[in-house]
Order: structure tokens, then C-alpha cells, then sequence
């Protein structure tokens, strides 16, 4: 398989290729910041650390302002370059991750405003739930880390794994709500901060659905088959059938 | 070359599926009724191969745009439709071409019926020096048709289905060289449809117009395909990714890639379409 970048290199128009390029890196260092905001929000609850909660609640704006950046960018090439093909999903897969990456860094920003209020409260709880949100905050993590270094290398397989492991994510979001309702039904005192702490599963859950969203629109990127709302079955053999072996003798003999 | 692909040109099989089951309707060739089937067909000019050994079918009232290089031979591939290259000495056609059921290069053709069946534009449009009206009614005068309210009727539908009437109307006797060349190429539209062809071909139509004459010879070709199958050769992929059903890809004599435009544009299946409607080395 053509490997994405040596793609970017090859257009007639080199000043497209530094277009292309640029905007893919800003995409990547995009995701770079958000993966941050994700793993400094856990820290920050787990350690009571107040002021990187707000410190990665106020990146969020700038989370935002990039999704701003790319898309403008993506708008323009559009414009310019009336881009076809590869060139076009591109640009629509770059587009769509930055704001699947925006919204990540929205989650980060509610889980860093739960973890003031819980750091906040007056009578400080034992730390209940926090192993679960450790456990599925390093899930969803290593899921947006691995759906990154997809994107940077065109790795399918990687990209399904990542939608794959989506599913383990919420089974474990699912017994970890039926565990904290069991603990808020044997110690109604617990209750606030267990919502708390429940928003927070529910914040990293969902960042666990948009490290697939990613992953769905970098299928969608280098196979053109677009697998939104697939099973993961549809998926993996939307993923074999555009495998470019019929292709790589064409590619060759250029 | 990709020989291979002239056997079975990849048509559409992966539309739907590229489409996820979307509800908008996916083209297929094989739910069309096929106006033209080119089968086998070589052309040389002299000792070289200009088209090798080219398999595909027209669809009726379809719009079919033929795109690639310079010196691909998507012209020579459309000129062979009303045997336009009969004019060349030097080239020499194997293969058939069978246009409702019956091979055009057959030797009882009549060859003047056949481009009245099937109708050309230009590149640069090429009107009679002689008044709009004539230029429409020109065709019909030939075939000895003389009378005025037949010809009135015939060069108001004809300027009307080439979207010209209202700009023209007031000034039917005036010479045609004074009209703008976006409209000339509309008015040698009109004098190809006013003879009622089945098949008109388009070699580059807009391409030495500007950008509102171009959107008005596409909205045209739009209209047209209502009644007449369409087929067009042009330089500007965007018109033909807008203008187009099915598209084909042509380079150095072979058909590389043919199926609907859709899919074409946005998942072509060779790499040699891919590089080429990107913009990339070949």
C-alpha cells in the first residue's frame, strides 16, 4: 500500500502537497493536545489536583479554536483545489476527525469540571469508583493514542482494532454504573459525589465513541468505503474487500 | 498496459456497496438500455495504434464523458461514432461498433444517414455564415424540407432545447458570427438537434468558453439527455464529474477505467485513474 505520505508528495501542484500536508499535520498535533487534555483531566481528579483542572478546561478553548483552524483550511482547499478521489476523502476525513477530536477535548473539560467540584466538596469521600475511571480512562486513551498513529500511517488494521475495542469500553462503562448505583443504594451520603464520578465514566465513554468515529473515518479515508453505523463484522470486511491487491499491479508497472 | 482491463471494465459493482445503502439511487449499466457497444475495436493512424482494442457501451439518454491525456484517443474514440475518421487516409479501423443492434462499419452504412443519426459539436463552434435562422434550418433545408411554418416550428424548438431562444428571438436574420461565442456554440447545438438525432457527440463544447457560457452549455447538456444520448469528450474533469452519468478514463489508447461518474470521482479502482484525476505524476 502507497503509504499516506509518500501520497502528499506526489501531486503536480507541489504547493497542494504542502497544503495537503500541513493540514494533516495540524489534524495530528490536534490530536497530540486532546490525547493530553484526556490523561491530565484523570490525573487531575485522581490527585485532587485542582489547578490542572482548570488549566486543561481552559485548553479547551484552544481545542476549539484548532477545529476552527482546520476546518477553514479544509474550506479553502476545497475551494482552490475542487480536490477528487483520495485527495477529497481527505479532506472530508480530516475535517470530521477535528471535530470528533474537538468534542474529546470538550469531555476532557466536563471530566476536569467534575473533578473541581468532587475536589470541592467538604467531607471528602473515600475514593470511590476512581479504579474504574482509571481502568477505562487508560482504555480510551491508548484508544485515541492508537487511532492517531493510525491516521499518521494509514494502518486499517489498527484502526480496526481501535473501533473493535470500543466494545470492551462499554462493557466496562456498563458494570461500572451498576456497581456505583448498588454502592449509592448502600450509602445515599455518597450520592453527589458519585454522580460526580459517574458524569466522568460517562464523559470517558464517550470519548471511547469518537476514537472509533476516528478510526471509521480513516477506513473511510484510504479504503472509500464509508462503514459508519456497521457492525464490526461490515467493518473488517469492508476493510479486506478494498485491500489494494488489485491495485498494487497498476501502481507498479506507473 | 492494464490489458486486462479492456475485458471486463469495471462497471459500477462496487457503487452500491461504496454507497453503504444509501437511499439515493445508484446507476448500474447493467439496468440500462445500451444505445452504442464498441467491441474489440483498434484504430491506427498509419503504423500506430491509436485506440487498443476498446470494449464499452453507451447507455441511452445518458450523458457519457470521456476523459484522460492529451493524445489518449478519447477524440479518436469519439469521432469513430459517426465515422468521422473515414476522412483520415492513413487510419484503419478493426472491430465493430453497433449502435441499435446494427455495426456502423458495415459496408451497406449509409454514411450520411448515420451522422444524421448521430450529431457532433466542436471544440470551436463552427456556425454557417449566414443568418441564426438559416444556421438551424440549415439541416432540414438539405433533406428538402421547404416549408416555412415546418421550418419556423423546427428552429423555435431547436433554439429552445439548446436554451438560446429568448436571447435570439428578436433577431433570427441576423448573421450568426455576431453572436457571442458561448451562444454559437448553443446555436450549433441547435442546428444538430433541429435534425433530430438519436446520439449527439460533444468534443470539449466549453472549452474555449467562459465560465457562464460553460454552466449554460451543462445546464444544457442536462436538458438534452431527456431525449438524446449524450456522449462527451473533455479536458475539465470537474464538468465532466458534473455533466456525466458514466465516465470513462482513457490513457495511451487503452480504457483503463470505465463505470459511473460517481464512484469514478470519489473511489476510483485503478491507480492510474486515481493519480490522474488527483492531479498527480502519472
Amino acid at each position: 500500500m502507497p503509504s499516506v505520505n509518500d501520497n502528499f508528495s506526489k501531486h503536480i501542484s507541489n504547493q497542494f502537497n504542502i497544503e495537503l500536508e500541513q493540514i494533516r499535520t495540524q489534524m495530528l498535533s490536534m490530536g497530540g493536545m486532546v490525547e493530553r487534555q484526556v490523561s491530565d483531566a484523570i490525573d487531575a481528579l485522581i490527585n485532587g489536583n485542582v489547578e490542572l483542572a482548570e488549566k486543561t478546561r481552559e485548553r479547551d478553548k484552544l481545542a476549539n479554536q484548532m477545529e476552527m483552524d482546520i476546518d477553514q483550511q479544509c474550506t479553502k482547499i476545497i475551494a482552490l483545489r475542487q480536490p477528487a478521489a483520495s485527495d477529497l476523502r481527505l479532506i472530508i476525513a480530516i475535517s470530521r476527525v477535528a471535530s470528533d477530536l474537538e468534542r474529546i477535548g470538550d469531555e476532557s473539560g466536563r471530566i476536569s469540571k467534575h473533578a473541581i467540584e468532587i475536589a470541592n466538596q467538604p467531607s471528602r469521600q473515600p475514593q470511590i469508583g476512581y479504579q474504574e475511571v482509571r481502568h477505562i480512562g487508560n482504555l480510551v486513551i491508548e484508544m485515541v493514542r492508537d487511532v492517531l498513529t493510525a491516521f499518521s500511517r494509514g494502518d486499517l488494521e489498527m484502526a480496526y482494532k481501535v473501533a473493535k475495542r470500543d466494545r470492551e469500553v462499554d462493557q466496562e462503562y456498563r458494570s461500572a454504573i451498576r456497581s456505583l448505583v448498588t454502592y449509592m443504594m448502600e450509602d445515599p451520603r455518597s450520592i453527589t459525589v458519585v454522580l460526580n464520578v459517574m458524569w466522568i465514566l460517562r464523559s470517558l465513554e464517550r470519548i471511547g465513541d469518537h476514537a472509533r468515529s476516528i478510526a471509521i473515518h480513516l477506513i473511510y479515508q484510504v479504503s472509500g468505503e464509508d462503514v459508519r453505523h456497521k457492525s464490526l463484522r461490515e467493518i473488517k470486511e469492508a476493510i479486506h474487500d478494498s485491500s489494494p491487491e488489485d491495485e498494487s499491479d497498476s501502481y507498479q508497472s506507473e | 498496459m492494464n490489458s486486462q482491463v479492456n475485458d471486463t471494465p469495471s462497471i459500477a459493482v462496487s457503487a452500491s456497496q461504496a454507497r453503504g445503502g444509501a437511499p439515493r439511487e445508484a446507476l448500474r449499466m447493467q439496468d440500462e438500455k445500451i444505445k452504442i457497444a464498441v467491441n474489440n475495436l483498434n484504430l491506427y493512424y498509419g503504423s500506430d495504434q491509436a485506440l487498443k482494442n476498446i470494449n464499452l457501451t453507451i447507455p441511452e439518454k445518458r450523458v457519457t464523458a470521456f476523459i484522460g491525456p492529451s493524445g489518449c484517443g478519447k477524440s479518436t474514440l469519439l469521432r469513430c461514432f459517426n465515422r468521422m475518421n473515414d476522412l483520415v487516409d492513413i487510419c484503419r479501423i478493426e472491430g465493430e461498433i453497433v449502435l441499435d443492434g446494427h455495426n456502423i462499419y458495415d459496408r451497406k452504412v449509409d454514411v450520411a444517414e448515420l451522422r444524421r443519426n448521430v450529431g457532433m459539436v466542436f471544440q470551436k463552434p463552427n456556425p454557417f455564415p449566414k443568418s441564426i435562422y438559416e444556421n438551424v434550418a440549415y439541416g432540414l433545408r438539405l433533406q428538402g424540407v421547404n416549408s416555412k411554418r415546418v421550418l419556423d416550428e423546427v428552429v423555435e424548438r431547436s433554439l429552445r432545447a439548446a436554451a438560446l431562444w429568448d436571447e435570439v428571438k428578436d433577431r433570427l436574420e441576423d448573421n450568426a458570427f455576431g453572436m457571442s461565442g458561448g451562444q454559437q456554440q448553443r446555436l450549433v447545438i441547435a442546428r444538430a438537434v433541429a435534425i433530430e438525432p438519436e446520439v449527439i457527440l460533444l468534443d470539449e463544447p466549453a472549452s474555449a468558453l467562459d465560465p457562464i457560457s460553460t454552466l449554460k452549455i451543462e445546464e444544457l447538456i442536462n436538458e438534452l439527455k431527456n431525449e438524446y444520448t449524450i456522449v462527451i469528450v473533455t479536458h475539465n474533469m470537474q464538468q465532466a464529474a458534473r455533466v456525466s452519468d458514466y465516465t470513462a478514463f482513457m490513457y495511451m489508447g487503452d480504457l483503463i477505467e470505465f463505470g459511473d461518474t460517481d464512484t469514478l470521482f470519489t473511489k476510483p479502482a485503478k491507480q492510474q485513474t486515481e493519480d490522474y484525476i488527483t492531479g498527480r505524476y502519472g
